[in-house]
């Protein structure tokens, strides 16, 4: 059967790295990137006789989730320990949720699909293992040192119900999520420093078919675009194994991204019995009515009811509003720059912001907050156009520079002499001898249709244009050349 | 002298405190090498600590209840810069990097730590014979055992090594060696004395409490050490009315229950059983009330303790790897070195205890075992509340028999374990429990009589056991 024949059924579990202050059950500092096992006691170092004691502030952060998703919050959730060994897991088991998550039944809208979220639960974050010696791959390394600044660091686990048919429908998942993530502050949702880590569980059935298919559960996507192309390779690789009649076999499997395709992960011995029960160290969660009061007093405007005022109120396009609030700080700086408008359009400023800014902050790496333009500045490029002191293209310019260097919009309109030229008389003049100097032009427009004229009146606008050194108020030229053009 | 006499003597100057620190190393120094109570003594930190005590005294400084008393730890709480291991190889040389809580508060109340005391590997056993380090005599026969787990802290209770000591109770660990050795052992309340510093067995179960030659003494200890502790989740956030000021409250108008199930069963010996109920008669002429009564799950409290704790014990010990601390065994590959290092470190009774635990909570097994187990708790739980409508406390004895000679038990573990059968449920139940001598046994070897209480009933506890103590004269 051809891939259109079959429907592919998905479901993600979204891990994210709380931004809490410090670690899960300890006091040590939850910081990427800090020296190795710096940030580390008796209790994250699992050393025997410690006790771990829950931080606050990450039960807090699932209370936010839930606000946004509409999770059920049960009364008392409970810690268990998941038992593996591994090296960089303190402790020898993780501490986790199993039977009773602190959040579960929430949902999630994806482009006006409602897609399920089972649970969503507390665990601690392991070790990181770095090999040494050949080349960095575990059975050819001469020995391998362990970090455990990251072990205890709180982790949220989403897990979604197998929702979801498509990997665009994935990725505008994880994306949404990934919105709501940082708009509740809950996260960094970083994908490349692994503060947002996605595993795919990926079937394929034959369209109209209810049962599911054999799942695979796919690792190691580092990007949303690598998230897509995972899920598309695993749909057509499992599609093409029940054409030429073999079996989906139950397995996980590696996303390569180099090569643009899954392997089979050797299968960890025993690693189906975790052997959960409930963590005797820890007593149950139960948030108070309090807790949950000043959890919901203190919820943000959500992305989705931001984009819909960004839509309505500031006539934004979706896609633009999309991408206002999937780039980390974006939304903010807009908004920002909106509040300080004096005649600018909001729309406009999004136009900037979708575009220039957000090139700008892809090609540096920087987010909004630490750019050298600050919003009122974007405001005032904005208000320049929209009082034909710039052109459009003009203010692309002077917008490229106001990024690059800590400099306001007017400083570089006196540095390099661009205001826009819009006195009448001064443009009649060039107007008119543009025409006089293009004679056959002009007999061409008024003998052409309307296409001929359309293109006639374009070459005449740009002669117009590059005679005022590009400074001209492309309006104002434009409705003389129109005129002049009519008589 | 007790550890209340010491301690006012230290704080009016009377006695200094490195008098009293010299002179129990010398009684260790004489005596210690033959029964072994001690893994480690700590002779130059305790001489340390006593002349800051005195200095302390010097300046018209209160050192604290504890002024000067020289305190015995269990070798299962981390003592910073002390080796710690749980009388196990596999914690050879290892020096914890930070203090229990308890340690610390007998530091602060001044209180001189003279050394760690010998147990059975992770405190699992009851006669300090799974010592990876060789088992310790009991003062009072050399030739028996003195209990265990922490049958080094009794031992060094009752050879005078220290008038006050640590140990760790998860089925009868404290105790039972009491019974055996003749001294008073505390099994808190789970939740009243903080558990951050104790190397974990069964963390649901365990609990840090004193031994002491006098029922005061005991008091003396588990005021200082009891009460909330911000690093242990599970520590009970009250707090918590001393104890010593009860001791004098009597027993008049009490109502005592004897528990039938854990008296009459087979393995009492006859005077131990004879002990109880004189304890009872004692009670009774002391102006309370005493009844016999049932706590029909107490016959299984057994078997379902032998779930739960090792299910705990065989996730706590997972972290003896070999990748961080304590013994390493190379290997080519991570999970060779972590199989061969565990091979070699832990003894047969912690490994006997991880497989039990394991197989536990393995999936198809849960329901049956662990799951059953625990419903099992909560039936003793659900029990004891019956009886309590009805009673203040509770008699049992503490351990079925007088001390036993060195490996009489250790050919066969279910009789070993059956020695903690009277002590189990109510460290099921999480109640606070303690023994108090009362009477002699085979070869007049001391008896212990358990006195059982509800949860935080230590106060009341603490009334029925200095009226046994008086009544035993």
């Amino acid at each position: 059967m051809p891939v259109q024949d079959y429907q592919a059924v998905i479901g993600l579990e979204v891990h994210t790295e709380l931004n809490t202050a410090t670690k899960l059950f300890c006091g040590c500092v939850n910081e990427f990137g800090a020296e190795p096992n710096t940030n580390v006691c008796p209790v994250c170092l699992g050393l025997p006789g410690s006790l771990p004691v829950l931080n606050a502030a990450a039960v807090d952060a699932a209370l936010r989730l839930a606000e946004a998703l509409g999770f059920r919050v049960p009364a008392q959730s409970l810690f268990a320990r998941k038992n593996y060994f591994y090296p960089d897991m303190p402790k020898d088991f993780q501490i986790s949720q199993y039977e009773e998550p602190i959040l579960s039944d929430g949902s999630l809208d994806v482009d006006g699909t409602p897609v399920g979220i089972e649970r969503a639960h507390l665990e601690e974050d392991t070790g990181k293992t770095v090999h040494v010696g050949g080349g960095g791959r575990i059975h050819e390394a001469d020995h391998s040192l362990v970090d455990y600044n990251r072990a205890g660091v709180p982790l949220m686990e989403i897990v979604s119900r197998p929702d979801l048919r498509s990997s665009e429908q994935a990725r505008t998942y994880v994306a949404e999520l990934r919105a709501v993530l940082r708009a509740i502050g809950v996260s960094d949702v970083k994908m490349e420093e692994g503060s947002l880590r996605v595993d795919a569980n990926v079937s394929v059935r034959p369209v109209g078919s209810e049962a599911f298919g054999t799942k695979v559960e796919v690792k190691n996507m580092n990007s949303l675009r690598s998230v897509g192309r995972a899920i598309d390779f695993e749909i057509e690789r499992q599609v093409g194994q029940l054409d030429s009649g073999e079996r989906v076999v139950q397995e996980t499997r590696h996303w390569d991204e180099a090569d643009g395709s899954t392997h089979s992960m050797r299968v960890k011995e025993g690693s189906s019995d975790y052997r959960f029960f409930p963590e005797p160290d820890l007593v149950p969660v139960a948030p108070s009515d309090e807790q949950r009061a000043r959890v919901r007093a203190s919820m943000p405007e959500l992305p989705a009811a931001r984009r819909a005022r960004m839509v309505g109120e500031w006539g934004v396009a979706d896609a633009d509003a999309q991408i206002l609030l999937n780039v980390e700080g974006l939304a903010d700086y807009a908004e920002a720059a909106v509040a300080v408008l004096h005649g600018g359009t909001p729309r406009d400023v999004a136009h900037w912001c979708t575009g220039a800014v957000q090139a700008f902050l892809r090609e540096t790496g920087t987010t909004p907050a630490v750019l050298a333009l600050a919003p009122d500045g974007l405001a005032e490029l904005v208000d320049l156009v929209a009082d034909g002191t710039l052109s459009r293209s003009q203010a692309q310019d002077v917008l490229g520079e106001c990024l690059r260097e800590p400099k306001r919009p007017r400083q570089v309109i006196a540095e390099r002499g661009l205001a826009q030229l819009s006195d009448e008389g001064e443009l009649a003049s060039v107007v008119d001898r543009v025409l006089a100097e293009n004679p056959d032009v002009v007999t061409q427009y008024r003998d052409g249709d309307a296409a001929e004229r359309k293109k006639k009146r374009g070459f005449l606008m740009g002669q117009a244009i590059a005679a005022t050194s590009r400074q001209g108020n492309p309006k104002v030229l434009g409705d003389l050349l129109d005129q002049r053009l009519s008589t | 002298m007790t550890a209340t006499e010491i301690a006012a003597a230290v704080r009016s100057g009377q006695r200094s405190a490195r008098d009293v620190v010299e002179e129990h190393l010398a009684a260790i120094a004489a005596r210690d090498r033959d029964l072994h109570a001690f893994l480690v003594v700590v002779a130059d930190q305790a001489r340390e600590a006593a002349a800051a005590i005195d200095a302390a005294v010097a300046r018209g400084e209160d050192p604290g209840p504890l002024a000067g008393v020289p305190v015995a730890i269990k070798d299962t709480l981390c003592t910073r810069g002390v080796a710690t291991t749980c009388g196990s190889r596999i914690l050879d040389g290892w020096e914890p990097p930070y203090t229990a809580t308890t340690v610390e508060r007998i530091l602060g109340a001044g209180g001189v730590v003279v050394g760690k005391t010998n147990c059975d590997e992770f405190a699992m056993g009851s006669s300090t014979e799974n010592s990876a380090f060789g088992p310790t005599r009991n003062p009072l026969d050399p030739s028996r055992v003195p209990g265990g787990s922490s049958g080094g802290s009794a031992a060094a209770v009752a050879a005078a090594f220290a008038p006050l000591a640590l140990g760790s109770d998860t089925g009868g660990s404290i105790r039972q060696p009491a019974a055996l050795c003749g001294t008073v052992g505390v099994k808190p309340t789970y939740g009243r004395v903080s558990r951050y510093g104790l190397v974990a067995f069964a963390s649901s179960l365990d609990q840090v409490g004193p031994f002491a030659t006098t029922v005061a003494d005991a008091a003396l200890l588990l005021d200082v050490i009891a009460g909330h502790d911000p690093l242990d989740s599970t520590s009970i956030d009250d707090d918590h009315a001393p104890v010593s000021p009860q001791l004098a409250a009597g027993v008049a108008g009490l109502r005592i229950g004897l528990v039938e199930e854990l008296t009459d069963v087979d393995g009492v010996q006859a005077p131990v059983r004879d002990a109880v109920a004189q304890a009872g008669a004692a009670l009774e002429a002391a102006g309370a009330t005493v009844e016999r009564v049932s706590i029909p799950s107490a016959q299984y409290a057994l078997s379902a303790y032998y779930l739960i704790a090792p299910a705990e014990a065989s996730s706590n010990l997972a972290r003896y790897d070999g990748v961080r601390y304590g013994l390493r065994v190379d290997a080519d590959h991570a999970a060779a070195m972590n199989a061969e290092t565990r091979e070699a470190g832990f003894g047969p009774e912690v490994k006997r205890r991880i497989m039990l635990g394991t197989y536990a909570l393995s999936a198809g097994y849960y329901d049956a075992y662990y799951r059953k187990a625990q419903q099992v708790r909560t039936l003793v739980i659900r029990d004891f509340a019956r009886v309590y409508e009805r009673c203040d406390a509770l008699l049992a004895p503490t351990s079925p028999t007088v001390a036993f000679p060195l490996g009489a038990k250790t050919a066969n573990p279910l009789e070993m374990y059956l020695s903690d059968v009277c002590t189990i449920p109510s460290s099921l139940a999480g109640h606070a429990a303690m023994s108090v001598p009362f009477g002699a046994g085979e070869g007049g070897l001391p008896i212990g009589v358990q006195v059982l209480a509800p949860a935080l009933g230590e106060p009341v506890m603490f009334r029925v056991a200095a009226a046994l103590e008086a009544a035993a004269g």
